[in-house]
C-alpha cells in the first residue's frame, strides 16, 4: 500500500486523476441519488407555468440582482411562517430555472409577495423606495418605467425553459410575443389568448398604469404579483395542518 | 534517502522525499487531530441512524427518531396558538366596544397590532399610518367606507378593488380622458371643489364657481353627494375636509378629475386570521385616536 502510494504521488497526472475519483465519490453517493427521489417534490396538478411576461420579469429580477438581497424561500421556522405565510414547498419552485431561493435577506422574503400589495405600490416603490417606505435602503429602479420590454425573443426564452423541463406547448412558444403584450392590455384582441393558454386565473392588466406599451416595469411587477400564486398548495397544506392540530 | 533517514543536523526523521538534494523533516499530524477526526466520524454514524440522512435513489433513510422539521414547525405554531389563546379567545369572543373598554386587552392589541401593522400595512400606509400619495392616511379619521370597527374589519377582509369575490369596488372616473368633461368644465369644477375645503382660498371668480357647482351637480354629486361630503356606501371621499388621498392642490385635483383613480387595497382574508384582522382593526382605530 505504501509502495503504491509512493508511486502514485510521484506521478502528477495519476495523482490528479486519483483525487478526482475520490472527490466524486461523495457526489455520486450523496447527491446523484437525490435526483431520482420523487417524494421530496409534492405532486400538484394545478401548478401553472410563468407567462412570457412573467418570465421576462423574472429575467429582470435576475439581471438587477434582486436575489442578492431578497430570498424566495420561507423556511420551516415559526417566525417566518408567522410573518410571511405558509412555508415554501419544493413544488413551488419546480419551474424556476435557475431557482431564486437566495441566501441572504437585506430586504424581506418575496416568496408570497404576489397580491400582498397593489401594482401602484410596486411601481412607486421600484421607482423610488423612499417615497413609500421612508426607512428603506433599497436602490431605485426608475429606468424600468422608461425601458421598453423586449418581447420579440420571448419565444426563445420559453423554448430554453422547455429544454430544461418546463411544459410550455408549441402554441405558447409561437404566441409568446403576443401573449406578453396581451397580458398588459386586457381590452386588446391578444388578451383572450393569454387566458386560454395560461388559465383564467392569469392576471391580465396594465401593471404600470401605462397601457400604451409594455415596459420592463410591467414585466417585473407582473412577476412579483404572481410570486406565491402559481399554486395554492402551500395554503391548502397549511390549512389542513392547522385543522389537524385542532 | 528514504523514510527513516535522519537529518544529520537535528537528528530528526525525514519524510524521505528529496528535491534536488533538499529533504524535509518528518513532523507528523498531532494525535489529537486524529482523535477528533474519529469522534466526528462516530458522531455522523450515530446521526445517520437517528436522523433523515441518506438518499437511496427512490427514497431516503428517515432515521429512527422520525424527525421532520415540517411537523416541528406545525407543533410550534400550535403551541404558540395555545399560549396566546388566553387572550385571543377573549378577543374573539368580545365585541369591539368591550375590548376597547378593557385596558389590559388593549395593551395586548397595541403590541400585537404594531407587529401586524408593520409586517403588512406599513409599507403602504406608513409606519405611523399616515399614508402617502395614493395611500390613505389612517390617522385622519377620513374613512372612505366608514369608521365603525365593523366597516374597517370588512375592508381588511375583502379589500377594495381587490381580487376577492366580495371586494368593495370604487372608481373615480376619468372625466377628462374619457371625454365626459371638456377642459373648461374641469377647470371650473376643480375650482369649485377647492372652494369646498376648510383651507379654501379667499378670492374666487363667482361666475366660475357657479359654473363649477353646476358641473359638480351634474357629474360628481351622484357619488360624492350634493353636499360633497362623500358617500361611504360607494367609497366616495368627502371633498369638504382637509384630507386628500392624491393631493389637494390644483394640479393634483385636476389630474384626478382628468384621468381618474382606482386605488387598490388588498384583501387580507387569506393572509390574516379573523383574530389578527380584529386586532388590526382596533389598532388602526387607535391610530386615528377614535375610541368609539
Amino acid at each position: 500500500m505504501a509502495e503504491f502510494h509512493r508511486k502514485l504521488e510521484r506521478n502528477a497526472i495519476g495523482f490528479v486523476l486519483a483525487i478526482v475519483v475520490v472527490a466524486s465519490i461523495g457526489g455520486f453517493v450523496e447527491i446523484a441519488p437525490l435526483f431520482t427521489i420523487d417524494e421530496t417534490v409534492e405532486d400538484v396538478p394545478d401548478m401553472r407555468v410563468y407567462t412570457p411576461l412573467e418570465l421576462a420579469g423574472r429575467n429582470i429580477y435576475i439581471r438587477e440582482g434582486c436575489y442578492a438581497c431578497h430570498s424566495q424561500m420561507i423556511r420551516t421556522l415559526r417566525d417566518e411562517v408567522e410573518r410571511y405565510g405558509p412555508y415554501s414547498l419544493a413544488v413551488e419552485s419546480k419551474y424556476d430555472h435557475p431557482m431564486l431561493w437566495g441566501s441572504k435577506r437585506t430586504g424581506p422574503d418575496l416568496a408570497r409577495i404576489g397580491g400582498k400589495y397593489s401594482d401602484a405600490w410596486h411601481v412607486a416603490h421600484l421607482t423610488n423606495p423612499r417615497d413609500v417606505v421612508v426607512e428603506s435602503v433599497m436602490p431605485k429602479y426608475g429606468w424600468l418605467n422608461r425601458n421598453t420590454q423586449r418581447t420579440d425573443d420571448l419565444g426563445d426564452h420559453l423554448l430554453a425553459q422547455r429544454r430544461v423541463g418546463v411544459p410550455y406547448t408549441d402554441e405558447m412558444i409561437a404566441n409568446a410575443t403576443n401573449d406578453a403584450y396581451g397580458q398588459t392590455a386586457p381590452d386588446s384582441e391578444f388578451a383572450t389568448g393569454v387566458a386560454e393558454r395560461y388559465g383564467e386565473a392569469t392576471q391580465i392588466r396594465s401593471f404600470d398604469a401605462d397601457a400604451t406599451r409594455v415596459t420592463e416595469m410591467d414585466a417585473l411587477v407582473a412577476y412579483l404579483q404572481i410570486l406565491g400564486h402559481l399554486t395554492d398548495a402551500a395554503y391548502k397544506q397549511a390549512a389542513m395542518a392547522g385543522e389537524a392540530a385542532k | 534517502m528514504d523514510v527513516g533517514d535522519r537529518d544529520p543536523v537535528t537528528g530528526q526523521l525525514t519524510t524521505g522525499h528529496e528535491w534536488n538534494g533538499i529533504t524535509e523533516l518528518y513532523t507528523p499530524v498531532p494525535r489529537i487531530v486524529f482523535f477528533f477526526l474519529f469522534v466526528t466520524i462516530l458522531f455522523s454514524i450515530v446521526y445517520w441512524v437517528l436522523m433523515p440522512a441518506w438518499p437511496l435513489g427512490w427514497t431516503y433513510t428517515k432515521g429512527i427518531l422520525g424527525f421532520d422539521q415540517k411537523a416541528v414547525v406545525q407543533s410550534q405554531l400550535a403551541e404558540a396558538g395555545a399560549e396566546q389563546s388566553a387572550w385571543t379567545s377573549r378577543i374573539d369572543g368580545m365585541d369591539y366596544a368591550a375590548i376597547q373598554a378593557d385596558p389590559e386587552l388593549m395593551k395586548i392589541v397595541h403590541e400585537a397590532g404594531a407587529t401586524l401593522f408593520g409586517d403588512n400595512c406599513a409599507v403602504c400606509h406608513g409606519t405611523g399610518g399616515t399614508g402617502g400619495k395614493g395611500f390613505p392616511d389612517l390617522t385622519a379619521g377620513a374613512w372612505l367606507w366608514g369608521g365603525e370597527p365593523e366597516a374597517i374589519a370588512e375592508t381588511l377582509r375583502v379589500g377594495i378593488n381587490a381580487p376577492h369575490e366580495e371586494t368593495r369596488v370604487s372608481q373615480m372616473l376619468s372625466f377628462g380622458r374619457d371625454g365626459i368633461l371638456v377642459r373648461d368644465q374641469i377647470d371650473d369644477v376643480v375650482g369649485y371643489v377647492q372652494s369646498l375645503g376648510p383651507s379654501a382660498a379667499a378670492a374666487h371668480d363667482e361666475e366660475a364657481l357657479a359654473r363649477g357647482a353646476e358641473v359638480f351637480a351634474g357629474n360628481c354629486a351622484a357619488c360624492h353627494g350634493e353636499d360633497a361630503k362623500g358617500n361611504r356606501d360607494l367609497g366616495a371621499p368627502n371633498l369638504t375636509d382637509a384630507s386628500w388621498i392624491y393631493g389637494g392642490d390644483r394640479q393634483s385635483i385636476t389630474s384626478t378629475v382628468y384621468s381618474g383613480h382606482q386605488g387598490l387595497m388588498p384583501s387580507w382574508e387569506q393572509r390574516l386570521t379573523p383574530t389578527q384582522r380584529k386586532i388590526l382593526t382596533l389598532y388602526v382605530l387607535g391610530l386615528s385616536g377614535e375610541t368609539q
